[in-house]
């Protein structure tokens, strides 16, 4: 499966398309689609330029964990440097996205 | 230290002007992201793995107490409290937003600061040696040939769209600590019956394909450093490559022509150059000198010209820990009574190179109180206090080491030169700074890294090698197995005089196996060096590479 990933134009803080397509800060609240209405969800998201600095397609597993080649690339953008657990978005009070931890 | 003069404050002031109204119009939909982005890069504001990453220039990497003082307000302000030294001398900031960054660049603009020519495939900002101007080896102070680049490259017009990024480093010193032999130019000043001239060397870099620098003059009049820079990069900007980004820099032209050929285009480019209007006359470069002239110096008393005797050596009999920092972190100075101090920035516990407002704070107060006023940032990722009083040393010790500055680590096993790598740039294999760290943290558990000794161990995230692994001692290089994280290993690299490129010993490793592989390298190093002045390359060098490889894979 897929989610869109983008990067908001003013701050550049990495989201992710939500269900009903507002972005959303964490992985695991994104939308997740089957190929073809990725494609589709990915050109909607595109279209918002003048909110966004870029977006991709992404891999997720059903449970939305990241997934496929870029996964342990994905988990670090989703949650803030491995080497600083106080920064992005591992730092949030709820914790934010989940850490990614050490591998 | 070189001032703007109102040519400078000026472009410098239109320049931020000019961006603040791209930003705008971006931030309103009038410009695309596709139109954007290169105009955003022009000013140094790239976007990274989780935000937008600015990169502000330092030119040669001399900075001012009111300048790094500025820089930690822009940290604590825009930021999230930290900067981060990078190889180019240069600092960068992690996490400023879009809608910030043209006031980050007014309040630069207010120090004589900017990011301009900070990416992109120009001219880069000019490295040099960072004991400039306080080497005890030098000849003269390069900073007044970096100065003269800075003004010639900046927005030059003929050289703003080159097929790729081009990096100058400039050395005037005995001992190469500029890396020159692995920049697209290499500049060496040296003297020759008594005068001082330029060795050029073209054609060096790291990235996917090293190459040590060429001669292509042994010896070139100073007077004359432009109009040649100017015919080499003229034969470069026609003849080197843009169909293919990764054969686009020079060292794949010098590489193709050959060095020969190579060195008839330029020498015939530069028999047609108009030499008078290219060349500053002698009063302009007298002029930029002026700037560079050295600090008074105080003529010390007899007490404090000596290391042997006095307050300092008693204090550093006394204490341990100050011997320690002393001899690994201070270098010897041109003016009697004084030393370089470096500041390591390679607390294993700190991501290499990373600097906190606070941190910077300190330094600047030192470099007013102790330096005249002066901080470096080094290609090495640390900072330099340059000239600092003997009879001060014990006072400077005490605010870095209550300030974590004081790890005793220079140019020793873990000071480290690291990528930024996966923890914060998209374009990773794998991360970069937790394995520096990791190796840090071994050396610290084993006690050993003052009898190691010199000892460079570099690491990159991918193959573009920021972190120059090919010109460590030890290199490792960030590969992707399959997602994975895995290290590749290389042996005997150096980026000074003995330049080399170093060579990938074998399979790549876990990071587990990496820690414990760079161990073992040690340990063989310890075992079978000849003496212990022998350095790790040295010795790497003597005995070739079957022990070092059996120590990292064992025997088959
Ligand atoms: S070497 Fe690769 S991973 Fe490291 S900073 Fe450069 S591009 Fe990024």
């Amino acid at each position: 499966m897929k989610a869109v990933t983008a990067n908001l134009l003013a701050d550049g803080r990495v989201v992710y398309l939500g269900v009903g397509d507002g972005f959303v800060e964490r992985l695991r609240d994104a939308a997740r689609f089957e190929d073809a209405a990725a494609k589709d969800a990915l050109a909607r998201t595109l279209a918002r330029g003048a909110e966004i600095a870029g977006a991709y397609l992404i891999d997720v597993a059903e449970d939305g964990a990241p997934a496929g080649r870029e996964a342990w690339k994905e988990s670090i953008r989703n949650a803030g440097p491995t080497v600083r657990p106080d920064l992005g978005k591992q730092a949030a009070p709820d914790g934010g996205a989940t850490s990614v931890g050490e591998r | 230290m070189y001032r703007y003069d109102e040519f400078d404050a000026a472009i410098v002031r239109d320049r931020v002007a000019q961006f603040k109204g791209q930003v705008a119009r971006r931030l309103s939909g009038e410009l695309t992201e596709d139109q954007f982005k290169p105009l955003r890069l022009m000013n140094g504001l790239y976007l990274q793995l989780h935000a937008y990453m600015l990169r502000v220039a330092i030119p040669y990497g001399v900075l001012s107490s009111r300048q790094l003082r500025r820089l930690a307000r822009i940290a604590r302000t825009y930021d999230k409290g930290y900067g981060h030294i990078t190889t180019r001398q240069n600092i960068q900031f992690n996490w400023p937003s879009l809608v910030d960054a043209p006031k980050i660049l007014d309040e630069l603009a207010e120090v004589e600061m900017h990011a301009i020519q900070t990416s992109g495939n120009c001219i880069r900002n000019v490295t040099t040696d960072q004991y400039a101007g306080a080497a005890a080896d030098e000849i003269e102070d390069p900073r007044v040939w970096c100065e003269v680049i800075r003004q010639w490259s900046t927005f030059h017009p003929e050289f703003s769209f080159l097929p790729r990024k081009f990096k100058i480093a400039v050395t005037a010193a005995a001992t190469d600590r500029a890396a020159v032999r692995v920049h697209d130019i290499g500049l060496r000043l040296h003297e020759r019956d008594g005068e001082a001239g330029f060795e050029v060397l073209v054609g060096g870099g790291l990235g996917r394909t090293p190459h040590i620098g060429a001669v292509v003059r042994d010896f070139l009049p100073k007077e004359h450093l432009l109009s040649y820079l100017e015919a080499i990069l003229r034969v470069y900007n026609l003849e080197g490559r843009r169909d293919n980004k990764y054969k686009a820099r020079i060292k794949i032209l010098v590489n193709a022509l050959g060095v020969e050929a190579f060195r008839e285009k330029v020498e015939a480019e530069w028999a047609t150059l108009r030499r008078d209007a290219v060349d500053l006359p002698p009063e302009e470069v007298d002029r930029i000198n002026a700037y560079f002239a050295p600090p008074a110096f105080e003529a010390l008393a007899a007490e404090d010209l000596a290391d042997e005797d006095g307050d300092v050596a008693r204090f550093a009999e006394a204490n341990a820990a100050f011997r320690a920092w002393r001899d690994a972190n201070t270098a010897a100075h041109k003016a009697p009574g004084y030393r370089i101090v470096n500041v390591s920035l390679k607390d294993p516990d700190i991501p290499p190179g990373d600097i906190t407002d606070a941190q910077m704070e300190v330094v600047a107060d030192l470099a007013e109180r102790f330096s005249f006023d002066e901080a470096r940032a080094t290609h090495e990722q640390n900072l330099v206090l340059p000239h600092v009083r003997l009879r001060d040393l014990p006072d400077v010790w005490r605010a870095l080491d209550a300030a974590g500055l004081a790890t005793p680590n220079i140019e020793k096993a873990s000071d480290i030169i690291a990528c930024p790598g996966l923890d914060y740039c998209s374009l990773a294999n794998a991360r970069s700074i937790p394995l520096a760290q990791r190796i840090g943290s071994d050396l610290a558990a084993h006690g050993d890294e003052q009898d190691i000794g010199d000892l460079k161990i570099k690491i990159s995230g991918c193959i573009n090698a920021c972190g120059h692994h090919h010109v460590g001692h030890i290199g490792i290089l960030g590969v992707d197995k399959k997602g994975e994280e895995f290290y590749q290993i290389l042996l005997g690299g150096s980026a000074s005089d003995d330049a080399s490129l170093a060579a990938i010993q074998g399979r790549a490793l876990s990071a587990d196996e990496t820690v414990a592989a760079v161990r073992r390298l040690i340990d063989l190093y310890k075992e079978r060096r000849a003496a212990p002045e022998e350095r790790f390359l040295d010795a790497f060098r003597r005995l070739g590479d079957a022990p070092f490889k059996e120590a990292i894979y064992g025997v088959h």
